[in-house]
């Protein structure tokens, strides 16, 4: 007999959700966000979660850490129409979506190695957010796919 | 305070109005001593001729006075000083400063260091706004620039005179025909993003194909540093040569252009043909040049 349905990671007490993100960007999520191996937030990560509003979701789940507007706008550009909801003693002090930012300045490396931006020079990386991807307002170079694979 | 860095950065009223300007100093209405106070830095990190040249001869009719780097092993670059710190120095002794540097987005960089303005001259793949200004200047000489039917032929992947060129060219509404050979095509976002613009871009296989419809013909260097060996660089350059006998039967108003330096790419009897432009579109360079730099030290 099947276990009773419950919940799959537990409740936070104060930190970060970040609900309905595409199923199977989770992990490119927190990546995102600067969340690595290395870090020593408690995470938790439900994937392919049944969801009404999308069919299959992601879940993460972040304690003791909230997310600033800057980091949740990062996260349109994998995921949308995720919902972000900072948590303080158990309970929802904040919800919202999020905006594709219009500029990304040092979160993205640039692809073209013979781009100014990753020579010897002091500059960040500085990225056009457009409709079909990055723009590289140096070197003029899109970035199309793999948006995650490019995070500095 | 006005940078020149980009064909992207610069707006049709613009570009026309530079043109006509450049039209009145080519009929000699132009004060010869008009930047006679100012200093122009030539900072080239990379070789060449025609565009370094242009721009001493443009500041000299213009009564100006030029300084440059000489060779880089000769600079500070080859001490590992960063471009940004060249370009703060050398804004200090000059009142405009032209680079041409091997990175793509060294002149946005400098600009953004500089404190007076910076005219891009050639970035590496990038950007070479001045050539395309005098591409265009070259056009309407003998042409309108609007409708037009505009072949590009060669190395359209990693000549960087074709990017600017086509992409000045979707102000103008022109067909853009394409003619490369496998592996040295436009890049399809350029395509994409041109034809997002509203700009037709047709791609051929052969220019025998369309050679008779051109009204202007832009013919690049392949170049053999591309190819895997001597042999299929011969192969490919060899049907991508403009010859006499291809253009038997073209329009009678059809312009050659190549932004030069040539190697095989047209044959030296094209040359005396009546179509050949590519000689005049250099010597544009210094009318057009001088605008640029009345325009930025106004």
């Amino acid at each position: 007999m099947p276990p009773a349905e419950g919940l799959l990671i537990n409740p936070i007490k104060n930190g970060t959700v970040i609900d309905h993100i595409t199923s199977g960007e989770a992990l490119n999520v927190l990546k995102i966000i600067g969340i690595t191996g290395t870090t020593t937030e408690s995470v938790s990560v439900a994937t392919n979660v049944s969801s009404g509003k999308i069919g299959k979701k992601d879940i993460v789940k972040i304690e003791k850490r909230e997310l600033k507007k800057e980091e949740m706008d990062r996260i349109a550009l994998i995921a949308p129409r995720v919902s972000i909801n900072i948590i303080r003693d158990y309970k929802v002090f904040a919800k919202g979506g999020v905006e594709r930012p219009k500029f990304l300045l040092g979160v993205v490396r640039c692809p073209n190695p013979g781009c100014i931006t990753n020579a010897h020079e002091p500059v960040s990386s500085r990225f056009e957010v457009l409709p079909n991807g990055l723009h590289c307002m140096y070197c003029d170079w899109l970035i199309t796919n793999d948006i995650t694979g490019h995070m500095i | 305070m006005k940078h020149i860095i980009s064909i992207r950065d610069l707006d049709r009223p613009f570009i026309d109005e530079l043109i006509n300007h450049a039209n009145h100093i080519a009929s000699q209405h132009f004060n010869a001593n008009s930047l006679s106070d100012k200093i122009l830095a030539l900072l080239f990190f990379e070789p060449s001729t025609r565009t370094r040249m242009s721009f001493e001869a443009a500041m000299a009719r213009l009564g100006g006075t030029s300084i440059s780097v000489g060779s880089i092993e000769a600079s500070s670059m080859a001490k590992g000083e960063t471009l940004a710190d060249t370009i703060r120095v050398v804004s200090g002794y000059a009142d405009a400063i032209v680079l041409r540097h091997p990175k793509e987005g060294a002149a946005r960089l400098a600009s953004e260091f500089a404190s007076v303005p910076v005219i891009n001259a050639g970035d590496g793949a990038g950007q070479h706004p001045s050539q395309t200004l005098l591409d265009l200047y070259t056009i309407q000489q003998s042409l309108p620039l609007d409708g037009i039917d505009v072949g590009m032929i060669g190395d359209l992947r990693y000549g960087r005179t074709a990017h600017s060129l086509a992409y000045a060219l979707s102000l103008y509404r022109s067909r853009i025909h394409v003619i490369s050979p496998k592996g040295l095509e436009l890049p399809s976002a350029l395509i994409g993003e041109l034809r997002d613009r509203g700009t037709e871009v047709i791609e051929h296989e052969h220019v025998e194909d369309i050679i008779k419809e051109l009204d202007v013909l832009y013919v690049t260097r392949i170049q053999r540093e591309r190819f895997p060996d001597s042999a299929s660089y011969f192969d490919v350059s060899s049907s991508y040569k403009v010859t006499t006998e291809l253009l038997e039967g073209v329009r009678s108003h059809l312009i050659v252009l190549h932004p030069l330096p040539r190697v095989d790419e047209i044959e030296p009897e094209v040359d005396d043909l009546p179509y050949a432009r590519y000689f005049e579109q250099s010597r544009n360079g210094v009318p057009v040049r001088m605008a640029m730099l009345q325009e930025v030290l106004k």
